[in-house]
């Protein structure tokens, strides 16, 4: 260690090469930093191939949520009107977003993997109500979309519970 | 023939616009390479390279709500950004930026006025602006305003002895209270840099600390204190005294300038564009100094300025005048 004013006036020099560098800072709105891939965002609720919702309305998600911002109302299925594969279904289905605290829970929950949550994370709204996502919403493509990054490079392997299904 | 008094006015109207937009500027200057320093752009979103961030600065502290508290004395409240503002103006006024030229059949100056005691001037303008800090802190009747005009008071009047004491060596170089005969005699000499080294140490350490800035800004001390005697402030009224902190940081470099540095002297004869190059100069180093050094404890504050920095100052001046009378 050098004596106190040398190392003092080191740090000057150090302070001054800094200001050749270029800047670390991501100017965010122009760039956006590819998201982790198991990054959790906005929620998506998933169709089965032929159309009909995975989703069977049995409230489990609503029940796991520890911020209770999952409201779930099925109704039957019946012959002329089905809607998911299983007995019944979501009549409504909607997400608070603004009370969502994305731990992941409800799609734990879920036992066919209807819900998931997807990486988008520009969901910020200028009115309350907005923050509501209704079923429509959920179950279609979202129209913000955020750059992933590479899901071989950055996904780690498949956890224990999931390894079955 | 002497100027008559509207080419005094016309002079103080450009400079005092032009120590505002200096200001303007610096703070642009020091939020860029303070950022730059710490590996970040700074303002570059207002306009091209954020030149625009000092004026959208500007119509938000004026659009923004003056909020006073209601315990407090209005008179003195209200006075205090402008007193502190008025004399952070004010000093700048004796600089003088130019050697004086013969316009038309009158003979104009180089500073907006020429007073034979201008160093003694600007002290005493320096000591009255104290008051606004004071003032300002009390008058807000809350107790962390009144702790932090106190702490300012204690390092502003710890500092000003030293200040003071630095550039008597520099008065009896120059044999001269008058900035413009110091300018003048370095002209003829040498900058005092040279001869008064140590003197122009003392004066830019007691400087920083007297313009409150980076290591010395324990009356503002962003991170671990309530910001002191302008805590209360709000709106413009804080914008002045910030104002008032910033003119007097150029205030002060631009006595620097002017004790040290020769100020308007430099080779081909560039007359004030040398005094705004080296006015730069040195602000940028204020700014560099406030990027690269932590802030000291008030213990260390006290002890450095009464400890090392008048001793120093003091052997200084004696030793100047011992060299100066032996010669």
């Amino acid at each position: 260690m050098s004596p106190q004013p040398i190392s003092t006036l080191k740090g000057f020099g150090v302070t001054f090469k800094q200001i050749l560098k270029k800047p670390l800072t991501q100017q965010y709105p122009e760039y956006k930093r590819p998201m982790y891939p198991r990054f959790r965002g906005r929620h998506r609720l998933w169709l089965h191939d032929n159309g009909l919702e995975k989703c069977v309305g049995c409230s489990l998600c609503a029940a796991a949520c520890p911020a209770d911002c999952i409201r779930v109302v099925a109704a039957e299925n019946t012959p002329d009107n089905r809607v998911s594969a299983g007995e019944r279904y979501a009549r409504i289905y909607e997400i608070n977003m603004s009370r969502c605290i994305f731990c992941g829970y409800c799609e734990l929950a879920c036992p066919f993997d209807a819900i998931t949550l997807g990486n988008e994370f520009e969901i910020s709204e200028y009115n309350r109500d907005d923050q509501i996502y209704t079923k429509d919403m959920l179950l279609a493509e979202p129209i913000k979309k955020v750059p992933v990054a590479d899901r071989d490079l950055f996904d780690t392997p498949i956890p224990y519970y999931r390894s079955d299904s | 023939m002497t100027e008559p008094w509207w080419i005094s006015l016309i002079k103080a109207i450009v400079i005092v616009n032009l120590v505002m937009l200096t200001f303007a500027y610096l703070t642009w200057l020091e939020r860029k390479a303070l950022g730059r320093i710490q590996l970040r752009y700074g303002p570059n979103r207002a306009g091209p390279f954020g030149l625009l961030q000092p004026i959208a600065d500007l119509v938000k502290l004026i659009r923004k709500e003056a909020f006073a508290p209601s315990s407090a004395i209005d008179a003195p409240y209200i006075l205090a950004p402008i007193v502190a503002m008025f004399t952070a103006l004010a000093a700048f006024s004796v600089i003088p930026w130019g050697p004086g030229w013969k316009i038309y059949h009158w003979h104009v100056t180089g500073a907006v006025v020429t007073v034979p005691i201008s160093l003694l001037l600007i002290f005493a303008l320096g000591s009255v602006g104290v008051y606004g800090f004071i003032v300002g802190g009390w008058a807000s009747e809350s107790k962390f305003s009144l702790l932090g005009s106190m702490r300012t008071c204690a390092q502003l009047v710890s500092y000003e002895v030293s200040l003071a004491l630095s550039v008597l060596g520099v008065v009896i170089l120059g044999r001269s209270l008058s900035l413009v005969d110091i300018v003048h005699r370095q002209g003829e000499l040498m900058p005092f840099a040279a001869p008064q080294f140590v003197g122009m140490l003392v004066f830019f350490f007691a400087g920083i600390a007297e313009t409150s800035r980076a290591p010395f800004d324990l009356p503002e001390a962003d991170t671990e204190l309530v910001a002191g005697y302008h805590t209360e402030y709000s709106g413009m009224r804080w914008g002045m005294f910030q104002t008032s902190e910033y003119i007097n940081l150029i205030t002060l470099s631009g006595l620097m300038v002017t004790l040290f540095f020769a100020g308007w002297h430099g080779p081909w004869h560039l007359g004030p564009l040398w005094f705004v190059l080296k006015l730069l100069a040195l602000l940028f180093i204020f700014i560099w100094v406030r990027g690269t050094l932590p802030r000291l404890r008030y213990d260390q504050l006290m002890r450095f300025g009464w400890k090392v920095l008048l001793p120093v100052a003091t052997i200084n001046a004696v030793v100047t005048a011992l060299v100066v009378a032996a010669t």
